[in-house]
């Protein structure tokens, strides 16, 4: 698979504890999840039918991924019918494939790509590189991780996990003309100067889609930088490439989606920029590109569909929701995932597109606390669907084999009443010599606790211990 | 099954069997004697069934579903002759009323006896003011005190109005708004044990947003949780003390916290 992030080995726990050590990227989490949960709050108060919106959405997304080849084949029709080319990618590598043909075949040098997931998830940006076309990133915050030589952290802010002093120490070593770039505005101004030309002269153009409308044939994008459209527009090639599960039905279902999700993602009532692209140019028409392609990409999404414990994923409209709220995203960030989607919709996501064995870490490095679920605007049961991966790992022989042997151990003891009575009662004891006062420094069997916290001793005998002498004494009735 | 010589006269009382929880046996036996005198306040008659052990909630959020099952399954046989099934724990009720019928889904008969016994299964607190309509009297407590929201009781089962309502009858006890309630602490069950440092970071903010409070005391619903946060206090040195709020509510709340001797 050409995705960029594959290209380093990650081991989970060293990026974990890399991350915990960084308190730079500590305050970016900080600075931007704090904000987006903020705002998203605000903005349900001011959207009071939120709850019915969240309903519908989630009936809407059921729908689709319940009748897509229907939606699918009306929506190649309708695209074929506005003049754009369909093409169809079962995984990542056909679907970079594609792309790069397309590039060929318009003598492309340069391409100008606006942000999106998908095609980070198929390593458009590596094959692109391997292919030798440069590309220009037209996102912001997708500039700054091209310079940075980085993958993004979030789905919606790609670049969070940097402070804006380090964007700025980035532009001054990158930029021609990079004037007063400590202050936010200025270092807008940098990259604009740097790049407009370059938007402009570009020969194709590549966009995701947040939604396909199959009533029309036309992909919705939505931006708060205008890039997608400097994208679409001034090339003479544009190149969608978007997930199978992107479909709406219609215009009015878009509508209902688009509030959800920019609500959830930003807390605004609805992005700067939402662009419905449908064909190339017409006769007539003051703009567009030539030729428009949209390549539909599987890549593992139809074994979704048809796994009962996964399908439900498909709802999902990329809004970033959970990671914001998410506690472990908040303390290790998107990069210890090690994967194009972090979070809890990536910690779902990965193991589906990648393989449970290779992101076996990831559906356990979560507290099923479920925040993620309350916020998802599609009403995506994370929690159960994580769940699902642990038991998946557990049957495969992924669980550790050191806690696949305490659990067994535990469970042959719990399921026996009586010698979980007496275990119980000689471990409270046990446990007992290593205290000091009422607490406990350090446990051996438990130094993952006390490595980091007291553990309060505990009472010299069980609770079933002390009743039975109680009820012997006749303290308690009858 | 319970001993029918231990059954208590019935009266219009209703049976409830307390399933007291393997943290609180082995590590707080007050919280079960808090949690009977409370019930027991509530006019019912309560049995705690010997054949109890763990509710199996590490097995199936490790991933071990059979495990899981076998353990809901003696928990069912052992609790479903009662009127209700009450539990000192967001955690361990949620287990029973949400992910038995999960754990046991591909075994119809016992699915639905799952499914009985979760219609009957009650968090300790919401139990108390939904169902029994119970509030405390008497008791007293002059103290400041913040409250954690454990997730599991939070969003699977609705605790949160409950607690609320049985503190502020308790004479003297000054409550305080605790930045991020609704937030997780970091235990998880295993989790705190399987990513320890993760979890330890979670609950260093979670324990520096308790101290800002100014609280004397942190109360939550939730043993294990309590005992992951008065852990990290504890070792930041700091003097908030943790109780289990029916501890409070038991007029237990002078006496020793979490981690604390007596």
């Amino acid at each position: 698979m050409a995705a960029t992030h594959a290209d380093k080995v990650h081991v989970f726990k060293e990026d974990v504890t890399r991350a915990l050590g960084d308190a730079t990227l500590k305050l970016a989490i900080d600075r931007t999840t704090v904000t987006a949960e903020r705002k998203r709050a605000a903005a349900l108060v001011d959207f009071p039918e939120f709850a019915e919106a969240r309903r519908r959405g989630t009936a809407i997304k059921n729908h689709v991924v319940a009748n897509l080849d229907h939606y699918l084949e009306q929506f190649e029709r309708n695209a074929l019918a506005s003049g754009a080319h369909i093409h169809w990618a079962k995984d990542a590598d056909e679907a970079c494939a594609i792309v790069i043909r397309l590039c060929r075949a318009a003598g492309a040098r340069s391409v100008t790509r606006a942000k999106s997931m998908l095609g980070e998830e198929i390593g458009l940006p590596h094959a692109l590189a391997e292919a030798g076309i440069e590309r220009v990133e037209t996102d912001l915050a997708e500039h700054i991780i091209q310079l940075a030589g980085e993958t993004p952290s979030h789905i919606i802010w790609p670049a969070l996990h940097k402070t804006r002093e380090q964007v700025s120490e980035l532009f001054k070593a990158a930029h021609r003309d990079p004037h007063k770039v400590e202050e936010v505005e200025a270092m807008v101004e940098s990259a604009r100067r740097e790049l407009r030309d370059r938007f402009m002269n570009a020969d194709v153009g590549i966009s995701g889609a947040n939604f396909l409308l199959a009533d029309s044939g036309a992909v919705c994008t939505v931006t708060n930088e205008g890039n997608a459209e400097l994208t679409t527009t001034p090339p003479r090639v544009h190149i969608v490439t978007a997930g199978i599960e992107k479909l709406v039905p219609s215009m009015a279902h878009a509508m209902a989606m688009l509030r959800l999700l920019v609500r959830s993602a930003t807390g605004a009532d609805l992005t700067q920029y939402t662009t419905f692209h449908t064909g190339p140019r017409r006769a007539g028409d003051r703009d567009g590109p030539e030729e428009f392609h949209i390549v539909l990409v599987d890549n593992g999404r139809s074994r979704m569909l048809a796994d009962h414990g996964l399908r439900e994923m498909l709802r999902c409209i990329r809004c970033g929701a959970c990671m914001n709220h998410c506690v472990v995203y908040r303390q290790i960030g998107g990069h210890a995932y090690g994967a194009t989607y972090p979070g809890p919709m990536g910690a779902v996501l990965t193991p589906a597109l990648e393989g449970v064995e290779k992101a076996k870490d990831l559906p356990h490095a979560c507290t099923l606390n479920g925040r993620c679920q309350e916020v998802c605007p599609v009403s995506i049961p994370l929690p159960t669907l994580l769940r699902g991966w642990r038991d998946r790992s557990w049957k495969e022989g992924l669980v550790p084999q050191a806690m696949r042997t305490g659990l067994g151990l535990w469970r042959f003891v719990a399921e026996r009443p009586r010698l979980y009575r007496l275990g119980s009662a000689v471990a409270v004891r046990a446990m007992r010599l290593f205290r000091r006062g009422g607490w406990i420094a350090s446990l051996p069997l438990a130094k993952s606790w006390t490595a980091y916290r007291d553990m309060p001793a505990p009472a010299g005998r069980t609770f079933m211990e002390q009743l039975r002498d109680r009820e012997r004494q006749g303290g308690r009735q009858p | 099954m319970p001993d029918p010589r231990e059954a208590p006269p019935r009266g219009d009382r209703p049976r409830v069997a307390l399933f007291v929880t393997c943290l609180a046996d082995a590590i707080r036996p007050r919280l079960g004697f808090a949690a009977l005198q409370l019930l027991e306040q509530a006019g019912c008659a309560v049995e705690v069934p010997r054949a109890q052990t763990c509710c199996g909630q590490p097995a199936f959020n490790s991933g071990d579903t059979a495990g899981g099952a076998a353990l809901a399954r003696r928990v069912i046989a052992a609790f479903e002759g009662y009127d209700h099934v009450v539990v000192p724990s967001g955690s361990c009720a949620g287990m029973i009323r949400s992910h038995y019928r999960e754990a046991l889904a591909d075994d119809p008969a016992w699915r639905r006896r799952a499914e009985a016994l979760a219609a009957r299964t009650h968090e300790l607190l919401s139990f108390l003011v939904d169902v029994r309509g119970w509030r405390p009297e008497g008791v007293a407590l002059a103290a400041s005190a913040t409250y954690h929201d454990s997730c599991s009781g939070l969003r699977e089962l609705g605790v949160l109005a409950q607690p609320r309502a049985l503190l502020r009858e308790v004479d003297g006890l000054e409550m305080r708004p605790l930045a991020g309630n609704d937030v997780c602490c970091g235990f998880g069950g295993t989790f705190c044990v399987k990513y320890p440092a993760i979890s330890n970071a979670i609950v260093g903010e979670k324990a520096a947003a308790i101290e800002a409070t100014g609280a004397d005391l942190l109360l939550g619903g939730d043993l294990g949780c309590l005992m992951n946060m008065a852990g990290a206090l504890h070792r930041r040195g700091s003097r908030v003390r943790a109780f289990h709020t029916a501890e409070v509510l038991a007029g237990m709340g002078d006496g020793p916290a979490i981690g604390e001797e007596g």
